[in-house]
C-alpha cells in the first residue's frame, strides 16, 4: 500500500468509529453525561458544601478534574472494546483482516475512534462543569497534554481487552472489577496525602493517580504528584500499552485461527 | 504467466491438533472459473481462509498472481476478494457504508468508492436497499452483498465459498450468470459449493478435496468422461402392469408410466429405444436422473475412505 492508500484506510476507520458512536448516541454520550452531573450535584454541590476545602481549593473545584478525567478515561476505553470486540462478535472485523491493510493502521484507527468518544464526553463533561464550578485554566498545555496521552492509553487498554475477549462478560470484567476501582482509587474524590505512608505509597502504582492529578495541575495547578513523574509514569504506560496491542494484532492472537 | 493461485505443499494444523490439510497443491490459471468441491469438513474453507489470510498455515506456500502471501502481503491481498460462506459484515451497517469502507481499506478514495458502490449495488439488484440497515436484509440479499463487497476493490481474483447456500432458484441462477460476467470480463473465480450442478454449470476445472488431501484435480469435461453408466428415466404413453425385460439394460418400472433404465457409456440408447418400440411401449420423453458430477463425485470420496490410491 502507498502512504496515500494507507492514509485513506486510517481515516476510513476512524470515520467509520466516529459514525457507530454518534449513531448510537443515546447508548454512547448520554449516559456518562448524566451520570457525571448526578456525581456534581451530589458529590460537589450536596456534600462539597458540607466538606469545605481540599488541597486548599473549595471540594467541588478539587474534584471536577477527576471527574472531567473520569469520563475521558471510561469513554476512550469503553468505546473501543466494545466496538473491536462488536466487530470480532459479528465476525466483521475479517472486512480489515481480508485487506492489505498494515496493523499499527487498524490499531490507530480505532485508538483514534476510542480517543475521539473519549474526548468528545470530556468536552461535555467540561463544559457542563462549568455550570458547578468556577475554575480557570493553569496551563493549557498541560491540559492538553495530559488529556490526549489519557485518552490515547486507555483506548489502547480496551483494544487489548477486546482483542483477548472470548464473550460479553469479558469486556465488562475489566472495566467493572479492574478500571472502577482504579479510577475510585486514583485521587479523584480525595488527596492522596489523606491516606497515611503506607496506601498513599500504594497508590503510587496506580497510573490513574498520575493522570488525574497531572489534570488537576493543569487546571488548578495544585497536585499530589511530581509533573515530570506523572508525564514519564503515562508515557511509559502508553508505550508499552501500544507495543503489546500491535505485537497481538500482528499476530492475529484470538483473530485468526 | 504467472498462474492466478499457487498452492505449494500446503498444511494446517489446528491448535487442538486436527489436521485440516496434508500438504496439498493447486495451481489455478488466469481466467480460470474453478471449482473446489468436498464434503463438510474436508479443508476447503481452512484453504480459502488460508488464501484470504484468515487462517494462519502451518506450512507450504501460497502465491496470488505470483505474490507470496508472507513477503509480499499487501500485493497479494490486493488482488483478491473474497466472499465467505456465513455472514460477516455489520448487520447494523448499512449496505452502502459497509462496501465504501470496505473500498476505503484497500486504500480507495472515497469519491472513487461511493461510484463503484452504487455500480455494484445496481449490478445485485441491491440499490433500493443501499440505505437500509443491512440486518433487514433476506438471506440471498446479504449474500449478494458480500458478493459486491467482495468486487469493491475489483480483484483479479475472486473467492466465493458457498454463495449461493440457501438461494432460492430464480436468484442462484441470476448469480450464476452474473459470475459468469465477472469472469468473462477477466476475473478469475474460485468457488467451493455442495451444489454439484453449479460447478458442473459454472466451472471449467476442478478439485476434490477430502480428509485434507486433493483426491482430484482435473477439469469438468475430463472429470464427466469417467464416468461409466448413467440413469434414465423414461416417461412411457400406456401404463404398464410388468417392467419389460430387454437384455443388457436393467430396467425398473417406478410407476406405470414411469421407467427407469441403467445404460453403460458403451451403449447405444438407440438398441433400447428399438426394442421397446418392439413390445409396443411409446417412450414420450427422456431425462437423466442423476447429476452426472455428483455421482462422480460421492465414488471419489468413498474410494478415498477406502484408502485407494489416486493420481
Amino acid at each position: 500500500m502507498t502512504s496515500q492508500q494507507k492514509w485513506i484506510a486510517f481515516i476510513t476507520i476512524v470515520r467509520r468509529e466516529i459514525q457507530r458512536f454518534l449513531r448510537i448516541w443515546p447508548q454512547t454520550l448520554l449516559p456518562p453525561v448524566i451520570t457525571i452531573v448526578l456525581y456534581f450535584v451530589i458529590f460537589g454541590t450536596l456534600i462539597g458544601s458540607r466538606i469545605g476545602e481540599m488541597s486548599g481549593l473549595p471540594y467541588i473545584q478539587f474534584v471536577a478534574p477527576g471527574l472531567i478525567m473520569m469520563s475521558v478515561i471510561t469513554n476512550s476505553y469503553s468505546n473501543v472494546v466494545s466496538s473491536f470486540f462488536g466487530s470480532k462478535f459479528q465476525r466483521n472485523i475479517e472486512e480489515l483482516l481480508v485487506s492489505p491493510v498494515p496493523s499499527w493502521i487498524i490499531l490507530l484507527g480505532y485508538v483514534v475512534g476510542g480517543m475521539s468518544r473519549g474526548l468528545g464526553v470530556g468536552l461535555i463533561v467540561t463544559v457542563l462543569s462549568l455550570y458547578f464550578a468556577d475554575f480557570s485554566i493553569h496551563s493549557l498545555p498541560v491540559t492538553i497534554a495530559i488529556v490526549l496521552m489519557t485518552s490515547l492509553m486507555f483506548s489502547l487498554a480496551g483494544l487489548i481487552n477486546a482483542i483477548f475477549a472470548r464473550n460479553f462478560d469479558d469486556i465488562s470484567i475489566i472495566p467493572t472489577f479492574v478500571l472502577t476501582p482504579l479510577i475510585y482509587l486514583g485521587g479523584v474524590f480525595y488527596s492522596i496525602d489523606m491516606l497515611g505512608e503506607f496506601w498513599g505509597g500504594v497508590s503510587q502504582i496506580n497510573p490513574i493517580l498520575y493522570m488525574v492529578n497531572a489534570f488537576r495541575y493543569g487546571i488548578a495547578g495544585i497536585s499530589d504528584i511530581n509533573i515530570i513523574w506523572a508525564f514519564t509514569m503515562v508515557t511509559l504506560f502508553c508505550v508499552l500499552l501500544f507495543a503489546v496491542a500491535l505485537n497481538l494484532l500482528d499476530k492475529g492472537s484470538r483473530l485468526r485461527s | 504467466m504467472q498462474p492466478a493461485l499457487a498452492i505449494e505443499q500446503l498444511s494446517k494444523t489446528y491448535e487442538g491438533g486436527f489436521q485440516a490439510l496434508k500438504d496439498i497443491s493447486l495451481t489455478v490459471q488466469p481466467g480460470d472459473f474453478f471449482a473446489l468441491l468436498g464434503p463438510n469438513g474436508a479443508g476447503k474453507s481452512t484453504t480459502i481462509g488460508i488464501i484470504c489470510s484468515l487462517v494462519l498455515k502451518t506450512g507450504g506456500k501460497v502465491s496470488i498472481f505470483g505474490h507470496d502471501i508472507d513477503k509480499d502481503f499487501s500485493q497479494a491481498k490486493q488482488l483478491v476478494g473474497v466472499v465467505p460462506q456465513e455472514f460477516n459484515f455489520n448487520q447494523f451497517e448499512k449496505p452502502i457504508d459497509i462496501l465504501i469502507h470496505q473500498a476505503g481499506y484497500f486504500g480507495i478514495p472515497r469519491d472513487v468508492a461511493i461510484v463503484r458502490a452504487e455500480k455494484y449495488l445496481r449490478q445485485l439488484g441491491l440499490w433500493d436497499k443501499s440505505h437500509v440497515p443491512s440486518r433487514t436484509l433476506s438471506g440471498g440479499m446479504k449474500r449478494r452483498l458480500m458478493i459486491a463487497r467482495a468486487l469493491i476493490h475489483e480483484p483479479k481474483l475472486l473467492v466465493l465459498d458457498e454463495p449461493t447456500a440457501g438461494v432460492d432458484i430464480e436468484l442462484r441462477r441470476s448469480m450464476w450468470e452474473f459470475l459468469r460476467e465477472i469472469n468473462a470480463s477477466g476475473t478469475t473465480i474460485i468457488l467451493t459449493t455442495h451444489y454439484l450442478e453449479e460447478a458442473e454449470s459454472l466451472c471449467r476445472n476442478v478439485a476434490i478435496i477430502d480428509h485434507g488431501k486433493i483426491v482430484k484435480n482435473t477439469s469438468i469435461r475430463e472429470l464427466l468422461a469417467q464416468l461409466n453408466k448413467e440413469l434414465f428415466v423414461l416417461d412411457i404413453r400406456d401404463p404398464l402392469t410388468e417392467c419389460p425385460e430387454i437384455e443388457g439394460y436393467p430396467l425398473t418400472l417406478v410407476e406405470p408410466n414411469t421407467l427407469e433404465v441403467e445404460v453403460e457409456k458403451s451403449q447405444s440408447v438407440n438398441h433400447l429405444f428399438e426394442v421397446l418400440s418392439g413390445q409396443g411401449i411409446q417412450v414420450l420423453s427422456m431425462r437423466n436422473k442423476t447429476n452426472r458430477l455428483e455421482e462422480l463425485f460421492f465414488t471419489m470420496v468413498e474410494k478415498n475412505l477406502t484408502g485407494e490410491s489416486h493420481d
